[in-house]
This record gives C-alpha cells, structure tokens and sequence, in this order.
C-alpha cells in the first residue's frame, strides 16, 4: 500500500457505442479513459487505485515497451467485478485498488494504462471512475550508502578522571532501562476514555452549533 | 478491494488495539502470572502451558467472546484512500441527506430552547442533587410540568425525509414500466428476494423446530422443546458468545433468555461494569439537560401507556437518563452514518478546549425511544446489568433504525424491502392500497422503527428480537412487516381508506383475541396525549 504516486495525465474519456454519439437517444454504456506517463518514462506498477462512480466492470490494458523498445497493447485485468448488481447501490461509490499480484501479466516498463468501463444497466445517468493513481513498484534492496562519518566513529574505551561522577557505564544502562520502560508504557497507553463528558467540571451549554 | 491477507492483518491488529484498552486484558494478565505458580506449568513448556491453564479455566473462552464482540461491531477495514466518512456512509447523497435532517433535529432543539428559556445543560443546585439522589428509585411519582415541551421529532417526520430521498444520477424517468416501483422509497438499494433469504434464514425452514411455534401447550415437548431447551443449559454452560448466537435462531427459552442475550451482546456485570454505571447516575444528578424533559415526556407518553411497561417506568428512567451521560456511545459513530451535535460551554463558540458534544453520547431521543428499552425490562432486573444490555443492543442494531445509511440493516433498506415484497407476491393488494391513498409504508413504518416494540405482545417480540441477535441484522423486521400485511391482506381488500387500513391490522395473541386496535399515531385509545404536534417544523 504505497503512498506514492507517479505523476501522469488523465485523458479525457472517450465513449464506445454503436451509432451516431449525437443522434442516438441512448446513454452510452462503455467508456475508455486512457492514463499516460510523461514521454520516455516507464513504471512498474504495484498498485492502480481510483474511485468508483457507478462503474459495473472495468478491464484494464497495458501498453508495455519490451526490451527492443518497441510498445504492445496487453490486458492485465478483464471485466473486474467493481459492483455485484449493476441495477443497485452496492459497490457504486467505493474506493477501489487494482494490486499487481491481481494481474495477468507483469506490469512492468508501462507507459501507459488504459481503463476500460462498463455499466450494462440503464437506470444510471453518469458513471465513471475518479482520482485515478499510479503507484509504482518500491525498490526492494535499496540500500542507502552510510556517510563516511558515521563509521569514523569510535567507542570511547579509555575512561577519563571521574572525579567522583558516577561510572558512565552503569549510569548508560540504568538511562537504557528507563528508557526500555518509558517504551513499555508507551505501548501500553489504553485508547480507552475516561468518561468525562464535561471540561473541568463545567457543562453550562446554551445552545447548539451547526459547522 | 485490499487482498485478503493485509485485511486480515489490519483486522487483528484492530481488535487487539482496542481489546488491550479493556478490563479483560489486565485480568487475562494477572491470570497468566499467577498461574506461575502451579505446579503443572513448567519452564521448559511455559507459553503451551500456560494457554492450556487459560483454556481450561475457561478465560480463552472469554477473549474468544471478546473478539466476537469486536468483529460485530468493527467496521471493514477501508481503502487507505478512503476517508472515515466513507466508512460512516459510501453514499454521498445519503450522507447529504443526513446532514440536512441533523440540521433540522438541531435547529429545532435550539429553537426550543430559546422558546422555553430553558438552558441546553446546567449544573444542578446542591439541594437538587440530594432531592434527586433520594427520589432515584421513583422517578416516576415525579409529575413535573411538561406541557411546554414537545418531542423533537416523531418517526412521521422520518418517514417524510426518507420518502424525499433521490440519488442524483439515477434515471428515474416518469413512465411506468416493469421496473417501476410503486412504493415511497426512491433509491435503488439492493435487497434479497425470498429464494435467497430462504437460503440465509435456513433455520426457520418449516421442517426446523421454532420456539414460539412448536412449543405450544398441545404440541407434545420431547417432539422439539426439551431437546432444544437442553441445549441452550449447554451453551449457557459453555459461555459461548457464537453458540448462542446460533442457538437463538431457533429462539430462546424464556428461562434462559436474559442469560442467552447477555452472552450474544458479551454483556457482563461486572464490578467495574457496576461503577461504571454508577458514575453515569452521578453524571446525571450533577447536570441537568433538556434532553432529560424529552426522555420524560417520551416515557409518559409512550411506556406509561402501555399494559405491558407502565410497571416499569422507574427503570426507564434510570436506564435512559444514564445512557444520555454515556460518553462510551460515542466510539459508534464511526459505522453510523450519523455525526453527535456539538456544541460551546460558556458561550466560547468556535473556541476548540471548550468544544462537548451534545448530549454526551450523541444520541437525541426521538418519539417512542423509550420503547426500545421497555421489553428488555422482562429479563433485566439490575438496574446496571438492564443497561449494559440496552446499550449494546443500541449500537448493534437501534441506531439504524433512525438514520439515513445504505447499510442493509438500514431503515431504508427495510423500508425498501418491505415494498419490494409487498409489489412481488402481493401486487393487487399493494394496488389496491395505493388507489385508496393508503401507501403500505405509511402503515407499516411505524412498526418497522420500533422493531415491533408497543405493537406486538412482549412474547412475540422478545421471539422476534431473539432472531435479530441471532442472524445479526434487522431484515426480519421488514419481512415481518410484510408477512403482516400477507395475514390480514383479505381484510384490506375491502378497506376504502387509510385510517380504515390502519384498523385492520391489529396483532392477535396466541388465543387468536385480536388486541386493542390502533388509532393513527399508533397509541391505544385512552390515551390522551396524541402526539400530533411535534416540535420539528419543516
């Protein structure tokens, strides 16, 4: 569930319907909305999430640049199920993920993704899908380079002139052991409410507010 | 949408955040370390040991419990992307909806408010309080004036928002068609049809023994009733929440009924149960809110009323006043599609370290509230133990019969499904009704947003609630409704008017005498406070 997203450009939906689009008096019941990355760039998707708005079904295509350089139209999703009953609510205005482990093939080196929406039942007047986002696959083995600082540090082994100080050894493992505690009791702070219903006592209300 | 395992690990790590705020937590603890003692725990084997001591001195079977209770309550885990109010309500013209009508309930209170002069909350004089905390047991030899206050809505004015209900992308051209609809409600919510319930509610098959039914004097009890009442000592035995859940779909035993119910809500009783209910009676003698005049004037109205409760009206108030004080009702508005009123003290409007809500568990008392409490007095005679269970059976079920959502337990899927089998099997009927202006849902609304409380007689209710405990859901109110309307569909035939239809469904008691019949407002006829005049205005 990453929280980064690739930057990408959201076409402008294009209607499928058989027939004239201005003469026909019929709701058009496939849209095709087509996401496209930045020139040159490519991404490895972990993760397609959007907002339903009364889409029933929704295949989802590839367009994958292989190793030549040259690019291929693939499905990696056909016909997800986003509601149960077209005719009803269910699913209708959920929040909705597309996860790469879902997909039929490996969406890899995409530069553009291509959403196809179906809503077979008529009694809608609008559907789509909305907030449309990429996100990509994470590094695994990043590993990040240590400053050289930090290994230029040393244990202080010799011990200077205590001059009746408290030997910094016991003094570190009781800090330790403290600190162990005040982690316990983090952890260990309850979500649970006092009760009080009241501040400090006072509960003189007049009257209520609307925000 | 989220794959099954990260949702199930949500999930847990859920309910162990809030299992480890509890009581139960700290006990299960102390058990575990006191069990170090005994001599069947060995270092070698010391966590399998110690779960087994758990096991058998019966404390799993009270996480167990415990969880179950969390999985009730706990709403999915949502999308990341999606925001709480999401969870509250999917629907945006739903939550629209709710929002409005909340507006109103607030405005109207406020309004009130100002008319009367009376203040919203107050800290009572010290003579009061004393006055009070001696007069606690009989509250209801107290006849304080409540003329001047009107309860701040009625289920009518409910049914009204509802009926007004649109969802703004939905095609709902004039012309009648095989899809029309003929009832009040206008939002495509899906519903099951009688072959899926069939499948869902199998244990009320007719081949399946039912208590209510196959218990009667002439039926002979080693036929179902002995068997079945055996049983229920074992789940009582076992204190098992989901046992019991299960049992009581074939219905409880009145004997075992409290102790059933109990073990389904995971209610206990105990010490800090008790103080915690003490400290909700000592927030009740300190402040003194106008909401407790509207619990007032709704008890006398509706459970005075009534054969059945006028007995216990002391309770009503003990058990009511203190859930107005419950801050711990709060934590439900997370799965409720409705928002607690808030509100300034001192007049600091806007100023956040002075911001309460209000009342303290969010919850204004509508017309007939009472009644939701009522029967549960038949099993309950603690006062502290009375309220565990009313709260809990509050934030499972009740508070979805009075807000706008499009949960499936939702009044306005109740509403929906009950028109929806009335148009399927019972089409001339429910034409027949709509030519004479008397809408089936005007009828049966009132039923369905009590869950049947006042109208049917307190054994056949409590029979009927014993299944929305055991299936989890509020949808047998709906088919009830319409099973109603089946049963009397001869006698509304021949009815040429609303207020006649409304007499022609009285409920008949086992021995087939019909019960008084029902004027409009749903109130036995002596009654003499009709409740024509409530205080919402549109």
């Amino acid at each position: 569930m990453s929280v980064n997203t690739v930057p990408c450009t959201v076409k402008p939906t294009v209607t499928l319907q058989i027939g004239d689009a201005e003469t026909d008096s019929s709701r058009p019941g496939v849209y095709v909305i087509d996401v496209t990355l930045p020139i040159g760039q490519t991404v490895n998707i972990q993760e397609i999430s959007f907002k339903n708005y009364y889409t029933a079904y929704v295949s989802v295509r590839l367009l994958r640049r292989d190793g030549e350089g040259a690019a291929k139209w693939a499905t990696c999703l056909r016909n997800h199920c986003l509601m149960p009953s077209p005719h009803t609510e269910e699913g209708s205005q959920d929040y909705c993920s597309v996860y790469r482990q879902q997909m039929l093939i490996e969406p890899d080196n995409v530069t553009s993704v291509r959403l196809i929406l179906r809503q077979p039942s008529s009694a809608w007047l609008n559907f789509s899908v909305e907030d449309i986002k990429i996100h990509p696959c994470l590094n695994e083995d990043s590993e990040w380079d240590i400053p050289d600082w930090l290994s230029d540090l040393t244990q202080v082994d010799q011990l200077c002139d205590l001059q009746g100080l408290p030997d910094p050894q016991t003094v570190s493992c009781s800090i330790q052991q403290m600190w162990a505690l005040t982690e316990v009791m983090q952890t260990n702070q309850t979500t649970a409410s006092i009760g009080r219903f009241d501040v400090d006592g006072c509960y003189d209300i007049n009257l209520l507010s609307f925000t | 949408m989220m794959d099954e395992g990260t949702e199930l690990s949500l999930t847990i790590a859920q309910i162990v955040q809030r299992l480890k705020a509890t009581h139960l937590h700290s006990q299960i603890e102390r058990q575990a370390k006191e069990c170090l003692h005994r001599p069947e725990i060995q270092l070698e084997s010391l966590k399998e040991d110690v779960r087994n001591f758990l096991k058998a001195s019966g404390w799993e079977r009270k996480l167990q419990n415990a969880v179950y209770r969390e999985l009730h309550v706990q709403p999915l885990p949502s999308h990341p992307a999606a925001p709480p109010e999401h969870a509250k309500e999917p629907l945006a013209y739903m939550r629209k909806a709710q929002v409005n009508w909340e507006k109103r309930i607030l405005k109207s209170l406020n309004s009130m408010c100002t008319e009367l002069g009376v203040p919203l909350a107050r800290k009572r004089p010290a003579v009061e309080q004393k006055e009070l905390t001696n007069k606690w047991n009989e509250m209801g030899t107290d006849e304080p004036d409540l003329s001047r206050f009107r309860p701040v809505y009625a289920p009518k004015d409910f049914l009204e928002v509802l009926i007004s209900l649109r969802n703004p992308n939905h095609d709902s051209s004039e012309e009648a068609s095989a899809k029309s609809h003929w009832g009040l409600i206008q939002v495509p919510l899906h519903d099951r049809d009688i072959p899926q319930m069939r499948e869902a509610y199998s244990e009320l098959s007719l081949t399946t023994g039912q208590l209510g039914i196959d218990d009667h004097t002439h039926v002979p009890p080693d036929l179902f009733e002995s068997e079945h009442t055996g049983i229920g000592k074992k789940v009582v035995n076992e204190q098992d929440s989901a046992a019991a859940q299960q049992y009581s779909r074939q219905g409880c035993p009145t004997g075992l009924r409290a102790d059933l119910w109990a073990l389904i809500l995971n209610s206990t009783n105990e010490p800090e149960d008790v103080m915690h209910y003490e400290q909700l009676k000592a927030g009740v003698i300190h402040h003194d809110l106008l909401v407790d005049n509207l619990i007032y004037k709704d008890v006398k109205l509706t459970a005075s009323n009534d054969d059945y409760y006028f007995v216990f009206e002391d309770f009503l108030y003990q058990v009511l006043l203190c859930f107005s004080r419950d801050t711990a009702v709060l934590e439900h508005f997370s799965y409720n599609s409705a928002t607690p009123p808030k509100s300034y003290i001192q007049g600091k409007v806007g100023v956040e370290e002075f911001a309460v809500v209000y009342p303290p568990n969010g919850v204004i008392p509508f017309h007939g509230f009472s009644m939701y409490v009522a029967p549960l007095c038949f099993l309950y005679n603690e006062p502290s133990k009375l309220y565990s269970v009313f709260r809990e059976m509050y934030v499972r079920y009740f508070f979805r019969l009075h807000s706008v959502s499009s949960s499936t337990s939702g009044i306005v899927s109740l509403c929906l499904q009950f028109e929806r089998l009335l148009q399927t099997h019972l089409p001339q009927l429910f034409y027949h009704l709509r030519e004479i202006g008397a809408q089936p849902l005007r009828i049966a609304f009132k039923w369905m947003v009590r869950a049947f409380s006042g109208y049917l007689s307190t054994d056949q209710l409590l029979l009927l609630w014993d299944r929305i405990l055991g299936y989890d859901s509020l949808e047998i109110v709906a088919v009830l409704a319409a099973a109603v309307f089946a049963f009397r569909a001869e006698n509304l035939m021949e009815v040429t008017s609303l207020t006649s239809a409304e007499v022609s469904v009285p409920f008949t008691e086992a021995t087939g005498r019909p019960r008084r019949p029902f004027n409009s407002e749903g109130h036995a006829p002596h009654s003499d406070l009709p409740v024509r005049h409530c205080h919402l205005r549109t």
